[in-house]
């Protein structure tokens, strides 16, 4: 794989993750637990979608064959989305969905620090911007999971509950990937390999105060080569109807 | 949506002459008046109410658009569209904290809303169909609320004034956000011409019961002009919304629905057909297409929010008492 292509594929998977993820968050939108979430939601919804423009952007770029953000977004079929299966999992309650972000936020944070000394500029400068904001998605979610967590029995339980139904999906987020592992060789990117260490030890801490235990399962995958689980395609449905239904307009 | 707040006031108080008189006075000399100041109960009420409707519309009107935010047709549209959505919540949050200042707790005026005791704007009782709805309602619907806003700027009450004040530059963002939704739709395709001519020809007339009954109809009006929360009639509002909206139509190549508008040489204003009021009030009454589902929506996300609220104050708790264990085995 050369750069360019290590290059291209790399950003794809982590736009496709952002934007996944924060049409996700968005769908809350009006429906949170008060008015406080009913503003933080969408807008870590907005700092993912709003990560996933240029680094769009930049894949057409680097592709060089007239695609704008757009293209990437609305006209690809399931099986070219790369996002890792974690972000594309279905809301389910409040909980499920702070747990959801602060797994990725936590891979995220440390991911972009890195990524700011990338060797590629343009990817340096997302990550200085990103870098910022995940921080606070991690403490945003990270705290909901705290208070979740050591809540009420009913809040204990439903936490539990978003442990085991999360737990397969963390593995992929830190596995062999022949793209991004061409990407981190070149200085591009840091290996989503070498952030597990720190993640789990955020995680342990998070968990730790919130009197969670981690959960121990088997471990599923697919998605960083497009094989997605069945809720994806009604995502994509709602994500892409007015792009489907008229196409090569202007909107 | 702030006249249609003063529906059913009761603006009757029973202080002093002399005491109404003097707080006239202060009303008279465009005296701020603030959370401590005495008022007349009447005044109270009438804010508390006007002002919580206000909030729950703020709310409510979430909803129409975030019915959108998933299908947007681009990243540009998507996140401006999150971002609007997002400040209607924020005016929500601005507004129950001024009405808080009057002695009414969120939890009360949230209780009213999800009861169906406290009204929201009738606009939003009307569905968004089609992309073209979302452009439809920042140009008519925010454009409405501007109008209805400005003058609220300068409303005798310091909280409800100054929180009009922020209010009114994000909507009037969002009303040229609107606009240019539509003029792109209104230059696009065949299809979507006729998405945006659809949109207007629904929301038109929905967005001209904004502005509430006719002056004729309002039963309050006067109470609340004398008093300064109020600074235009309805009428005089619905009056300058039409002057103001009828060349931005004329610039999109769109048709208002409305055979009987014309402009009037003599004033200087358009003329406008009769609006159908025996639809306002139906809507108003709870018998909108969609008022029992932005109740329903309302109330499932409160219900279903419970046991996270619960959560929050039950961890706060066990905070504060390991706190204060920990500082009694220190001492």
């Amino acid at each position: 794989m050369d750069r360019s292509e290590a290059l291209f594929e790399t950003l794809i998977r982590l736009a496709d993750d952002h934007l996944i993820l924060g049409h996700r968050m968005s769908e809350w939108c009006g429906h949170a637990p008060m008015l406080e979430e009913d503003l933080a939601m969408p807008n870590i919804g907005l700092d993912l979608i709003g990560q996933s423009r240029p680094l769009y952007t930049y894949a057409g770029e680097v592709e060089g064959k007239g695609r704008d953000e757009d293209d990437f977004a609305y006209r690809r079929i399931e099986r070219d989305y790369r996002n890792l299966l974690l972000v594309e999992r279905p809301n389910g309650d409040f909980g499920h969905t702070m747990l959801r972000q602060l797994y990725y936020s936590a891979f995220m944070e440390p991911f972009w620090r890195e990524a700011k000394n990338s060797t590629d500029e343009t990817i340096a400068g997302i990550a200085a911007k990103a870098v910022k904001e995940v921080a606070y998605h991690v403490r945003h979610s990270g705290e909901w999971v705290i208070r979740l967590g050591d809540g009420t029995e009913e809040s204990t339980r439903r936490m539990a509950d978003a442990v085991e139904a999360l737990a397969p999906y963390v593995d992929e987020v830190f596995a062999d990937d022949e793209a991004l592992d061409a990407a981190a060789d070149l200085g591009i990117i840091p290996s989503p390999k070498n952030l597990r260490a720190e993640w789990d030890a955020r995680i342990d801490a998070i968990f730790a105060e919130a009197q969670l235990e981690r959960a121990q399962t088997v471990s599923i995958s697919g998605g960083r080569q497009g094989r997605h689980g069945e809720q994806m395609g009604f995502l994509l449905a709602d994500l892409q109807y007015v792009q489907r239904t008229y196409p090569g307009l202007t909107w | 949506m702030y006249s249609q707040g003063l529906i059913g006031t009761d603006s009757r108080s029973e202080e002093t002459p002399e005491f109404l008189e003097a707080f006239q006075k202060r009303i008279d000399a465009d005296e701020k008046i603030e959370p401590n100041d005495p008022m007349p109960e009447g005044y109270r009420k009438t804010l508390v109410r006007q002002i919580g409707q206000h909030a729950h519309s703020e709310i409510v009107g979430m909803l129409p658009e975030g019915n959108w935010i998933t299908r947007a047709p681009s990243l540009r549209r998507k996140a401006a569209l999150l971002a609007k959505v997002q400040d209607e919540g924020g005016h929500g949050l601005y507004l129950y904290s001024a009405a808080e200042t009057l002695g009414v707790s969120r939890k009360q005026m949230t209780e009213e809303l999800l009861s169906g005791k406290a009204k929201f704007s009738s606009i939003f009782s009307y569905p968004t169909l089609s992309w073209a709805d979302i452009g439809a309602i920042g140009w008519l619907v925010d454009g409405a609320a501007i109008m209805n806003q400005i003058p609220l700027c300068r409303c005798s009450y310091g909280p409800y004034a100054r929180a009009m004040i922020r209010v009114c530059k994000e909507e009037s963002f969002h009303q040229r956000q609107g606009f240019e939704i539509m003029t792109v739709l209104a230059q696009g395709s065949d299809e979507q011409k006729e998405m945006a001519q659809d949109a207007l020809n629904r929301f038109w007339w929905p967005a001209l019961m904004m502005f509430g009954p006719h002056d004729s109809e309002s039963s309050n009006g006067d109470q609340s002009m004398a008093w300064k929360i109020k600074r235009f009639t309805n009428d005089e509002l619905r009056q300058k919304f039409v002057d103001a909206t009828v060349p931005q139509a004329e610039y999109l190549g769109l048709t208002l629905p409305d055979p009987d508008l014309k402009y009037n040489e003599e004033t200087g204003s358009y003329d406008f057909g009769a609006i159908d009021w025996d639809e306002f009030w139906r809507t108003v009454k709870g018998g909108g297409v969609m008022t029992r589902e932005r109740l329903a929506a309302r109330n499932k996300a409160w219900d279903e929010g419970e046991w996270v609220r619960d959560a929050a104050l039950a961890h706060a708790a066990k905070r504060k008492a390991r706190k204060e264990a920990a500082q009694h085995a220190a001492e």
